[in-house]
């Protein structure tokens, strides 16, 4: 997103600003159908007891649908999270405060993953 | 660690004057809605937590599934859910007030406050829209 000019006079940030900035973006174009898909379904299984649930996280639609959306989810979490923890901690805190947010994004994206490849390959 | 002053430790030394703050302005559609959709993304994050622990008790089993569910169709359950879905609408619309602002379109001050209105307005109807149906539904 930067132009060449201003990436060869080396003006503007020299740090992730614009990739940051864009990836917020991307992902939150992708959360739009997906998050909405997903409330959807909820919505429609709302009477629905753990054997419709299973049912529907096992079509392939549903299941890649969940994984991109957790993808997406915990990208934009953890990139949203990022700004609010640098504009508000100004302590030594932040360091330790952007490193957990960024891990336990990995880890709940990871977990909601392997959840729902159980689910798929489940008999 | 390393001998650059952090920010807090500059502030302290110096004592410099503030600029007025958000604690001597009168709310406005504009500020309100601006940190809101902040709030409403930290809440979510909350929520996606949420959303792993529900996955994560349908792979163990019905057992699993049954505790975490029945925890949300509780009054409590229900009320932290229609919170969720509340922070859920409000961010989207938000978002998607935002996204249209990233195309360069709607800056006037007239555009500002309709942009803004159907924003709270779409995401209070969203969210009863969302709930009539969820309770026929479940019957």
């Amino acid at each position: 997103m930067r132009s060449p000019l201003a990436r060869a006079e080396g003006l503007g940030s020299a740090k992730g600003g614009v990739k940051h900035w864009w990836a917020e973006r991307v992902s939150a174009v992708a959360l739009v159908p997906l998050t909405v898909w997903f409330l959807g379904s909820v919505i429609a299984h709302a009477g629905g007891d753990y054997d419709a649930v299973i049912t529907w996280l096992k079509t392939p639609l549903a299941s890649l649908a969940m994984i991109v959306l957790l993808l997406a989810l915990f990208h934009h979490t953890a990139l949203g999270l990022q700004v609010v923890i640098e504009d508000y901690v100004h302590s030594d805190a932040r360091f330790a405060a952007l490193i957990a947010v960024r891990l336990g994004c990995l880890a709940l994206a990871s977990a909601g993953i392997v959840a729902t490849l159980r689910i798929v390959f489940s008999p | 660690m390393n001998s650059k002053p952090s920010i807090s430790d500059v502030t302290v030394a110096r004592r410099r004057p503030l600029s007025p703050n958000i604690q001597i302005y009168r709310p406005q559609l504009t500020s309100v809605l601006s940190i809101a959709n902040r709030i409403t993304g930290v809440v979510l994050s909350l929520g996606a937590v949420g959303l792993v622990i529900w996955l994560t008790a349908a792979a163990m089993g019905p057992r699993a599934y049954g505790a975490v569910h029945g925890v949300g169709s509780s009054w409590g359950g229900r009320i932290v859910l229609f919170g969720f879905t509340f922070a859920f609408f409000l961010h989207l619309c938000g978002g998607i007030r935002h996204l249209v602002w990233d195309t360069v379109h709607g800056f006037e001050l007239r555009s500002i406050y309709i942009s803004g209105w159907a924003v709270v307005g779409g995401s209070v109807a969203l969210t009863v829209a969302a709930w009539t149906v969820s309770l026929l539904l479940a019957g």
